[in-house]
């Protein structure tokens, strides 16, 4: 029974919000917003449906909230998991009045676990509807492009480079250096064949390591953040085309995506005249296919160009010879993500977080092995411990935590006896291990290290672009390696075999794939030898 | 044509020529994205989506269409794990394999898939319902082990019994 909201109450209709990020999908969140909507009608509650991205707390998805007046001002109150069945009797206990109930959390901002994180990339993911230009706004998006609009390039490019901004889909290259690089780049003649665009602006996407979904959500949840720092980024380099390119596997973030692009354009914040600027910028979503490796910028920038995606020697950097042999910024998500927020406040606001060299904040993603995962946006410097135990909450299995993996496929194994380590790009090159992404996997001590290590050189065949030599063959003879020593087959010389192999592969590759890849393997034998025996 | 076909080995991808349906699915991908910059991965996708495969003897009309070599084009189809080169059951289930699905019993959960299927990677159950695929990372790594049937339909803390309840109900 439908019930028109103007003749069933006086007061306005009560606003709901539920996430539409793939994870709560796939947790529930669809059955759950549509019980939510039949509930209502069929008792006469008008109700506002707002479908947002995640607040990031995984193990309360599917979230609830529920918008009601305390003391003059809306405040959002929240329940979960809510389960499609928890519905009705969620509506018994007065889920309009924010009534008691057992799965009744309270402010989402009141939560420990979510009042004590540094929410700057973040701010809006889970609070807004992702593809309102309008909401956006509201909630101060697009005040660091006006900024931008105002300034000289070189000025803009200062500010990012004073944030201390590095790059945060792994390899942590200071942002504004490579800004610099392309804003000082000749611009070469149009050819009379190809593409036209001086310059181009690249968003890579490619968020292939496990253990990470950052970007995802990121895209998902506050997809205008990505493009307006994008357009900042074109703006301050005199870049007019931009591509995003987003891995297939991301079906939910390119719908969220191409519509963010297409109510840009719309509403005048992308296109031939940015908000009467004079500035043009087009943006485009591009697919990729599957593959590991073109979340390597310059095979990324083979595979947007519509080639295999085998890597390039460098130099030249892409930053001077990028796609279509123009001068290109490839920055991830999180890195482009970042940049209003610096436009906005300025470069000392986002560098007075974090240590040492790693200014800002990082969005952790914890994964695996663990009762409280999902993202936590912190400064640089929270310990892997706090992250595993005061967030994560320990093992979701409640077993002893015995492994841990950062940083994607490509990073070391941890013990527990290197969980104090700060996140902190340096700290964690001190152990011979890598922050990335900041992707944090948990192994109970169920796991088999030997495995691991196998998996990592499987993996490796499985994704390498075929160019280089140490990493295509090197690592299904690493296959042929570990199959020997827990066949038992002449042990010590594996061993060495293995040792060899790895130097082999970390010095002679192209690229991290195959210089990486010896990472989790030789730390996998380094602290866990018991399990290659 | 003569009264035999040739041998496997002697056969051209020109021989096994494109039914009507497929002819009208790689033109119409053509018409949209053939002038774009870097068009071969987005009339690859197109014609994935619109078949749900990419068939070999399309490749010599794409090919021409870009001005490139047919090898080039075939490079770039066996290049990336998403394209398909035999048609697919009617459902596609990607199981992730990758670290935090493996934290979480994705391990044990790979081993049922294969076994209760009877199919290996890339294989399509004899009754022609499902295609499992190994895929490495669906961005559900806070939930896992995940996997993603057909598009979009992603799942996530799949046992191997929520596993036998979705395949009863994809061949249900």
């Amino acid at each position: 029974m439908s019930v028109p909201a103007s003749l069933s109450t006086a007061t306005p209709p009560l606003r709901v919000y539920v996430s539409r990020d793939a994870s709560s999908l796939a947790l529930g969140a669809e059955a759950t917003a549509r019980a939510i909507d039949t509930v209502a009608r069929g008792r006469g509650i008008a109700i506002e449906l707002v479908r947002t991205g995640s607040r990031g707390l995984l193990w309360l998805e599917p979230l609830v909230e529920v918008e009601v007046a305390a003391g003059g001002t809306a405040t959002r109150v929240g329940y979960g998991p809510v389960a499609a069945a928890d519905v009705a009797g969620l509506f018994d206990a007065g889920l309009a009045r924010a009534a008691a109930h057992p799965l009744r959390v309270g402010a989402i901002e009141s939560l420990d676990w979510f009042a004590r994180q540094d929410r700057l990339c973040f701010a809006r993911v889970g609070t807004t509807d992702p593809l309102s230009v309008a909401d956006y706004v509201a909630h101060g998006g697009y005040r660091g492009l006006r900024n931008a609009l105002a300034m000289a390039p070189a000025d803009i490019v200062q500010a990012v480079t004073d944030s201390g901004l590095r790059g945060r889909g792994g390899a942590a290259f200071p942002t504004g250096i490579k800004w610099k690089t392309v804003l000082d780049a000749a611009v070469p003649q149009p050819s009379a064949r190809g593409p036209q665009a001086a310059k181009y602006i690249v968003c890579n996407a490619d968020e292939g390591d496990s253990g990470t979904f950052s970007d995802r959500m990121l895209m998902e949840g506050d997809p205008l953040g990505l493009v307006e720092g994008m357009t900042i980024a074109a703006v301050a380099v005199g870049a007019t085309q931009g591509y995003i390119y987003l891995r297939s596997e991301y079906p939910h973030a390119r719908r969220a995506l191409e519509a963010a692009i297409a109510n840009a354009h719309a509403a005048g914040w992308l296109g031939a005249d940015i908000r009467g600027s004079g500035r043009r910028f087009d943006l485009e979503v591009r697919l990729g296919a599957g593959a590991y490796i073109c979340g390597e910028e310059t095979s990324l920038l083979e595979s947007l160009e519509g080639r295999r995606g085998q890597v390039r020697f460098k130099p030249p950097l892409p930053a001077i010879k990028g796609l279509f042999g123009r001068p290109t910024i490839v920055n991830n998500v999180i890195t482009f993500a970042s940049v209003p927020l610096i436009l906005e406040r300025g470069a000392a606001y986002y560098r007075d977080y974090g240590i040492g060299r790693s200014r800002g904040t990082l969005p952790i993603q914890l994964a695996g092995n663990l009762k409280r995962t999902g993202l936590v946006e912190k400064a640089f410097g929270v310990t892997l411990r706090e992250l595993l135990y005061d967030y994560g909450g320990g093992s979701y299995s409640g077993r002893p935590i015995r492994a841990v993996q950062v940083g994607g496929p490509l990073g070391a194994y941890l013990p527990e006896s290197q969980f104090d380590t700060p996140l902190d790009y340096e700290a964690f090159a001190a152990i011979g291990a890598m922050l990335g992404h900041g992707g944090i996997v948990a192994f109970d001590d169920r796991v088999d290290m030997f495995e691991q290590a196998r998996y990592a050189m499987e993996f490796c065949a499985a994704e390498s672009c075929g160019k280089c030599t140490p990493c295509r063959i090197g690592s299904t003879r690493g296959i042929e390696v570990l199959d020997r020593l827990r066949a038992g087959v002449d042990r010590a010389a594996q061993f060495t075999l293995l040792e060899d192999l790895c130097e082999t592969m970390r010095h002679g590759s192209l690229c991290a794939l195959g210089g990486l890849t010896p990472d989790p393997v030789a730390s996998a034998l380094k602290h866990f030898r018991e399990d290659f025996g | 044509m003569g009264d035999t076909p040739p041998p496997p080995q002697d056969r051209s991808p020109y021989d096994d020529d494109l039914t009507l349906v497929q002819r009208a699915a790689v033109d119409a991908v053509l018409a949209v994205h053939r002038g774009r910059p870097g068009a071969l991965l987005p009339i690859l996708h197109g014609i994935q989506d619109a078949l749900g495969w990419v068939p070999p003897s399309a490749l010599p009309t794409v090919a021409r269409a870009l001005e490139l070599g047919r090898a080039e084009v075939h490079g770039v189809v066996s290049f990336y794990h998403h394209f398909r080169t035999a048609p697919p059951g009617r459902h596609v289930v990607r199981l992730c394999r990758a670290e935090a699905c493996q934290a979480l019993g994705a391990r044990a959960l790979e081993a049922h898939a294969r076994r209760t299927l009877g199919v290996d990677w890339h294989g399509t159950t004899a009754d022609g319902a499902i295609t499992l695929e190994p895929v490495y990372c669906l961005g559900n790594c806070g939930c896992g082990p995940s996997l993603l049937v057909d598009e979009d339909e992603l799942h996530a803390r799949v046992t191997p019994a929520a596993f036998d309840a979705l395949v009863a109900g994809m061949r249900g």
